[in-house]
């Protein structure tokens, strides 16, 4: 195949560098010089616990809302602007059974500045104040911001339920991980979340960047040692301290029987949600395994659920390579939900036994290589692999997982296939009057 | 073919027109791995009522959607296929004014840009194939019938427009796409996917001349008559205030659109959008007055948020998100766009966004998708968007004010609400 050729003609050949800046603080450097922006990220990574998912999911948002330098909206969004509109956002993600909390910032390259400003320097220095320096009244967060960054976290988990195919996918993984780490959501629960109390939570930022792992990750023009130096001075007063390990996600129990979840709301289309587990723990396998039975357009979900069936309009598969999992979603109408429930099963027995043109084999493995490709094209999906990768302690770049994926045969995808067993079914309906 | 360069910006677009009237622009990327196409026709949800030979035809709503799906049936399979073999990402969107196809890919590009221009230009429907889709778009309709952000927008475009097809759903409705036969979509095929109705834009590691070669081989020869449409005939009064309904949500959510006076086609429709742009950032974006006054009261969330979008015939700005008292909100937008006619815009202030909206506009250069429809559309309405930072420079405050004044008043403005059931 020419495909390998093809794919490195011309690229920037891009060298990934991971170094250790202070105790429990890490920087991946990535050079890239086609993007008109530079990306700056910072992630403390944390084990996902019920006592302190919530706390530490509303800190970034109350840590955005004013530094000692900056000490309200007004004066970060103005010094924001007239860094020709560079955007620092707070983030809180789940990697594994990690929560990652942080901030990244997102600003134009030097080259395109007017005035040729350099604006890593200012961008860095601000996201250390806005991560060490927050404004503070008598030793705690200002009660104004913790009260109403509050409410909103209270908002934010209500309305997860706004959406309805992510709340069902979000009820899926509950139910099927209740009493696991990989069950909590990434912002906790509204009673956790409505426990919170100033004082404590405050305590909890001391705790958090004190001890846990942070994840610093830049790409763009500027040189690894500019960099460094630029994060060293921004974070010179960050704490350090008993720095805690970042969690490993446990294997997932393999169920005696299905368990079976249904709800009702009131709405016009039903959601139908299936969580397998997988005996096995070859990744590039299981990548591929996945792609077949639901992870692309051109898998047997797609193919025969939605196209040849027409029972929904979209119906999918994930594999969470983090936990070793899948979960299907799908969407249909109510009185359809044993013909999709039994389909998706069919579908998946057609992989085990490998009823598999060569077709789709070729297919499923181009999907992931042009994904694994195609990844240095965007900061965005860089910063989010890399962190990801470092939160769950795994090493590999894209082009390692790529040649895993390309190397890997049919006989052990239906190997991994073999170990991949239903565990629990998450049906959405409407209410019985509508039905 | 000719090439332009945009230092300001650090890039360049080759163009070529063949002589069936098709656009080609190419942005050559040197450094990315993917390469992208998009093809694209001058014809979306509100385009349902257009002469074709001589004869007007009132086509059902959603079909120019419906359409999008059944093109990629193809007369061996499905196109969709053809490309995922290929490691290629197709997809496609209908929106009010624009269908687009496309795909992404790092292996395979000008084999896979063959296949998209044959596919969505060779149409292939069976009075089969066009019921099972009914299916398919019914389940889509219902799924975004649930989504409140869907139901909001909608029931603020059918507020702000009494005639316009802005108003109408791009999708349909599960009743109106019931009668949609194989034989309206060759229609509105043949009248809207012709050559000259259509842009074919592809940014990547590619070889221009290779690209038009396909083009040139693939297509059609013949171009295709201008299709006169009719949008209806919209007054300059609102359809109506206040619209609100109870759904299944969390907490009660708002839009307030303002109807706004359309633009004409050149570099002044541009213009207009980068001013509704400003005007937005300055009257409501998030580092304005209002915005923090409003964060600071627990009015608002960072769900708020506004903008300005404009279709033929049709502008308008909007803005909202969660909040507990949308009456209170939308009085204030009222009240503080008033302010700024009367007292003026702080010199300060406005420079701010001025950067910054440079700053968003550059950022927005990084995405393959977002270069290919910003071109196609500007090549639809006649000016070219890479020459933003030119416009830029000739944007003062009183243009800011004088659109605020004009546009932003109450007569002109609606509310629609979600509220929890």
């Amino acid at each position: 195949m020419s495909s390998r050729m093809e794919s490195a003609k011309g690229v920037e050949h891009v060298e990934v560098t991971r170094t250790q800046l202070a105790e429990g603080v890490n920087l991946t450097y990535l050079p890239a010089r086609k993007f008109k922006t530079s990306l700056l990220s910072a992630q403390f990574v944390t084990p996902l616990r019920p006592e302190t998912v919530s706390g530490n999911a509303l800190l970034p948002a109350i840590l955005r809302r004013g530094t000692v330098s900056c000490p309200d909206l007004g004066a970060l969004s103005a010094r924001l602007d007239n860094l020709y509109g560079a955007r620092i956002d707070y983030t809180v993600r789940k990697k594994g059974e990690n929560q990652c909390v942080g901030f990244v910032a997102s600003f134009i390259d030097d080259s395109f500045t007017p005035g040729r400003e350099k604006l890593l320097e200012p961008v860095a220095e601000l996201l250390g104040e806005l991560v060490c320096d927050p404004v503070t009244q008598h030793g705690r967060f200002v009660p104004a911001y913790f009260e109403s960054e509050k409410t909103n976290l209270i908002d934010a988990i209500r309305s997860i339920v706004n959406d309805k195919r992510d709340y069902a996918d979000s009820r899926l993984l509950q139910e099927m991980c209740a009493g696991e780490p990989y069950g909590i959501s990434r912002l906790g629960s509204e009673k956790q979340a409505e426990r919170l109390q100033p004082q404590k939570l405050y305590a909890q930022y001391g705790q958090l960047i004190a001890t846990s792992q942070l994840e610093l990750f830049y790409s763009g023009s500027a040189s690894m040692e500019r960099v460094e130096r630029a994060l060293r001075s921004a974070f010179s007063t960050l704490p350090r301290e008993n720095i805690r390990e970042i969690a490993l996600a446990a294997d997932h129990p393999k169920p005696t029987e299905p368990k079976m979840v249904e709800e009702e709301m009131d709405v016009t289309q039903g959601k139908l949600g299936m969580g397998f587990t997988c005996g096995s723990d070859d990744t590039a396998a299981l990548l591929m395994g996945n792609t077949l039975f639901g992870g692309s357009s051109n898998s047997k979900l797609f193919l025969n659920v939605r196209e040849k069936l027409s029972l929904c309009y979209f119906a999918s598969s994930v594999y969470h390579r983090q936990k070793g999992i899948i979960t299907v979603s799908s969407g249909i109408e109510f009185e359809n939900y044993q013909k999709a429930y039994d389909e998706i099963m069919r579908q998946l027995e057609a992989v085990q036994k490998g009823e598999l043109e060569d077709w789709e084999l070729e297919s499923a493995r181009s999907v992931l290589l042009n994904a694994y490709a195609s990844m240095g094209d965007s900061q965005g999906k860089l910063e989010n692999f890399y962190i990801g990768q470092a939160a769950t302690g795994q090493e590999e770049t894209p082009e390692l997982l790529a040649r895993q994926v390309r190397e890997v045969s049919l006989q052990r995808i239906l190997d991994a296939m073999a170990t991949v067993s239903l565990d629990t079914v998450y049906f959405l309906k409407g209410k019985e009057a509508q039905a | 073919m000719k090439q332009t360069f945009y230092e300001r910006i650090g890039e360049a677009v080759c163009r070529e027109t063949l002589p069936n009237g098709l656009r080609i622009n190419i942005v050559p990327k040197r450094d990315y791995a993917k390469s992208y196409a998009f093809f694209a026709t001058r014809y979306g949800g509100m385009d349902t009522r257009f002469c074709l030979n001589g004869k007007w035809l009132d086509t059902p709503a959603g079909i120019a959607h419906y359409l999008e799906h059944k093109m990629f049936d193809t007369k061996e399979g499905n196109a969709l296929q053809e490309l995922a073999k290929n490691g290629a990402e197709p997809n496609a969107f209908t929106s009010n004014a624009i269908t687009g196809y496309y795909f992404d890919s790092t292996t395979h590009f000008e084999e896979n840009l063959e296949i998209l221009l044959s596919f969505v230009s060779v149409p292939y429907f069976t009075e089969e194939s066009v019921a099972k889709e009914q299916g398919i778009i019914g389940q889509e309709i219902r799924m975004i019938e649930d989504n409140p952000d869907w139901q909001i927008y909608t029931r603020m475009m059918k507020a702000l427009y009494a005639a316009s097809t802005a108003r109408t759903s791009i999708a349909g409705t599960v009743e109106s796409i019931s009668h949609i036969t194989a034989e309206t979509l060759y229609d509105c095929h043949k009248a809207f996917y012709t050559p000259s109705n259509m842009v074919l834009t592809v940014v990547g590691n590619v070889d221009p001349v290779h690209v038009v070669d396909i083009a040139r081989r693939v297509l059609p020869r013949e171009g295709g008559p201008a299709i006169p449409r009719d949008y209806g005939t919209e007054p300059a009064q609102v359809a109506e205030k206040e619209t609100k309904l109870a759904m299944e949500v969390s907490c009660p959510q708002f839009l307030t659109g303002f109807k706004c006076t359309p633009a004409e086609d050149g570099e002044g429709y541009m213009r207009q959008s980068l001013i509704g742009d400003m005007a937005c950032d300055i009257l409501l974006g998030d580092s304005s007055p209002l915005y923090l006054r409003l964060y600071d009261q627990g009015l608002i969330n960072t769900s708020f948020g506004g903008a300005y979008e404009m279709m033929p015939g049709v502008a308008y700005l909007y803005a909202g998100g969660d909040s507990k008292d949308a009456r209170a909100v939308t009085a204030e937008i009222q009240k503080e766009a008033k302010r700024l006619v009367e007292e003026g815009i702080d010199e300060d202030f406005y420079q701010r966004v001025r950067r910054a909206s440079f700053g968003s506009n550059l950022r927005g250069l990084n995405s393959f998708e977002n270069i290919a429809v910003s071109l196609s559309e500007g090549y639809f309405h006649g000016y070219d968007p890479f020459r933003f930072p030119q416009v830029f420079d000739t944007i003062t405050k009183d243009d800011i004010t004088a659109f605020l004044r004009e546009n932003l008043t109450a007569d002109r403005a609606v509310l629609s609400e979600i509220v929890p059931k």
